[in-house]
């Protein structure tokens, strides 16, 4: 994807590869962990847990932010098949890395990173614009959306 | 980088066959993700290696559309498919889409079954155990203290690690294949010593003996610490491997605990000290007679109609002695007309229940004994449910979210007796 040159970001973090590539796009961000198999609906890339605050919401096309992966084994399984059905995230920024998330990251093959040297949930809300260049361990933040 | 032994190296590079090249690659990528240095060899793997409904093997059609091309995009993650050679290392296939002879009161139509059992097929022909049950150490597959595993299965891996003593990560469904293939997986998080550690302690003030207790403790204990590994000390009584399965399975649902300690109750707690490997440290959790009422609730909180039309029973697979105690529970009763009474367990257990009679019983008073699979993995309820009760808080965590249903949960007692009466009488006393 095409890097945009408009404007210098507000933030600038860096982290380390856990999918490499490049890619941009809109925040969704959650402060809390997100299930993947009983926590999302993979035909819609929607959260569906019971108390999750974000409950009804797509991650599809998105870059997803959140502390971590919780729940069933079958996080990787659930996050693949958004892969099969187009609904999945387009990148990912995590805090813990588990099993599940590094997994469900590499065969969802979404620039992923994580052990970032500023905490992602506090940096990024939900509408800002995020660059991810994993492969150069940097994620550039413009707030408020697309620059 | 993740450090390659020879004959890892040979494996990534075809030396062992183009499925053990693709496995390798993707457990190379994986450990990469994670951060690992290097692998630990595995003989015992459990997972659910090529298994999908149809439609999944349809978004593969153009690779043939059939176990093959599903094992190999899909499991593998490989851009082209190959073929799968008999597995050789331990392997089991853990639970599955629906029971190989109740499947129409399921719900599943011929289709979906023709499918499950040529995926069953499959896998029994690739050399995988056919355990189906989300309890493999119920049914054949018991591992060791220290031995290293590579299980998927939440509630599976809590058990393995706390209560055996086993060496597992949360694996998933593409790991455990490709470790099936390559005998490795990542050495990391479980497999260390170092992080077998414990983070934070509970100190429980009330008294936690009855597996019912123990769920709720285990529900409160993984809300309250999320996927870090608990210490819990205090009034803690009676256990059994029940009550560790169900604590377990809440633990891992309501965060994602895949370890705890419990001080001179698990192999690896012998005393705080060493539960910890040195101080306490991290945060301190009382559960007292309010946190037990809080997790209560939070557990009631999505019931609302107390008239229930479905009772399910065995999250996770429930062992032989449960389902003796159901048994008794049923015995002389009916379930009542306006309700369904399903129970879940393994294969395995079952044959056992038929040879001691428990299956008669169970049937006799209208209920359905059921296996391979349970309401939230195949999402199968009996038509028109609205209202569900059940005795795991797993399953509750789970089952309501899935299929927009409310839910109560309670006593295997309360249950049962929901499904007799149709009316969900169950109270915190």
């Amino acid at each position: 994807m095409a890097t945009l040159a408009i404007k210098a970001p507000d933030v600038v973090i860096r982290g380390r590869k856990v999918v490499a590539g490049v890619v941009e796009g809109e925040a969704l961000v959650t402060h809390q962990t997100i299930s993947g198999w009983g926590g999302v609906n993979p035909m819609r890339g929607e959260i569906i847990e019971t108390h999750h605050e974000l409950r009804g919401q797509s991650f599809a096309g998105k870059i997803l932010v959140f502390p971590g992966a919780k729940g069933s084994s079958g996080w990787s399984a659930m996050f693949h098949t958004t892969r099969l059905t187009g609904m999945a995230p387009i990148g990912m920024l995590y805090n813990i890395t588990t099993t599940k998330a590094a997994l469900g990251a590499v065969v969802m093959r979404v620039p992923t990173m994580t052990d970032l040297d500023l905490d992602p949930l506090e940096q990024i809300s939900t509408g800002d614009w995020v660059r991810i260049d994993a492969d150069a361990g940097v994620v550039s933040i413009w707030k408020g959306g697309r620059p | 980088m993740v450090r390659l032994s020879d004959e890892e190296k040979a494996m990534r590079d075809g030396g062992h066959g183009p499925a053990v090249a693709k496995a390798m690659d993707l457990l190379i990528r994986y450990a990469e993700a994670l951060g690992a240095e290097d692998f630990v060899y595995t003989d015992n793997i459990a997972g659910v290696p090529g298994s999908s409904p149809q439609w999944v093997k349809d978004h593969f059609a153009a690779d043939g559309g059939d176990y093959r091309a599903v094992f190999s995009r899909f499991d593998l993650d490989s851009d082209e498919v190959v073929d799968v050679p008999r597995i050789t290392g331990f392997s089991c296939h853990l639970q599955g889409g629906m029971d190989p002879e109740l499947w129409r009161e399921q719900g599943m139509t011929e289709a979906a079954f023709e499918n499950f059992r040529a995926d069953e097929r499959e896998v029994a022909t690739h050399g995988i155990q056919v355990l189906k049950t989300c309890t493999p150490y119920l049914a054949g597959n018991v591992p060791v203290m220290g031995e290293h595993c590579a299980w998927m299965e939440s509630s599976a891996v809590v058990f393995c690690n706390s209560v055996i003593g086993g060496r597992t990560n949360c694996e998933g469904r593409e790991s455990t294949s490709a470790a099936m293939l390559a005998k490795r997986i990542p050495n990391w998080g479980f497999h260390k010593d170092e992080f077998r550690r414990g983070q934070h302690l509970i100190e429980v003030e009330v008294p936690v003996d009855t597996i019912f207790e123990w769920g709720m403790l285990g529900y409160f204990t993984g809300a309250a610490v999320e996927d870090a590994i608990p210490v819990l000390e205090g009034t803690i009584d009676a256990p059994a491997l029940i009550k560790h399965k169900h604590f377990g399975a809440a633990a891992a649902s309501s965060g994602g605990v895949e370890m705890y300690h419990m001080v001179g109750i698990t192999p690896e707690a012998p005393s705080q000290l060493a539960a910890f490997g040195g101080e306490a440290r991290g945060e301190r959790f009382r559960y007292g007679p309010q946190e037990r009422r809080a997790i209560y609730e939070r557990l009631n909180s999505i019931g609302d109609s107390r008239d229930v039309d479905y009772v399910m029973l065995g999250c996770p697979h429930y062992s032989i002695d449960q389902l003796a105690e159901v048994a008794s529970m049923l015995d002389g009763r009916v379930v009542h007309e306006n309700c369904n009474l399903w129970i879940f367990t393994s294969r395995a257990v079952k044959v056992t229940a038929e040879a001691s009679g428990y299956a008669d019983i169970i049937r006799r008073a209208g209920a359905h004994l059921m296996t391979d699979t349970c309401s939230a993995i195949s999402q199968a309820v009996p038509p028109g449910t609205k209202v569900a009760a059940f005795d795991s808080a797993k399953q509750t965590h789970y089952l309501p979210a899935i299929m927009g249903i409310e839910g109560w949960f309670g006593t295997t007692q309360d249950c049962v007796n929901a499904a007799c009466t149709g009316r969900w009488e169950g109270r915190l006393n």
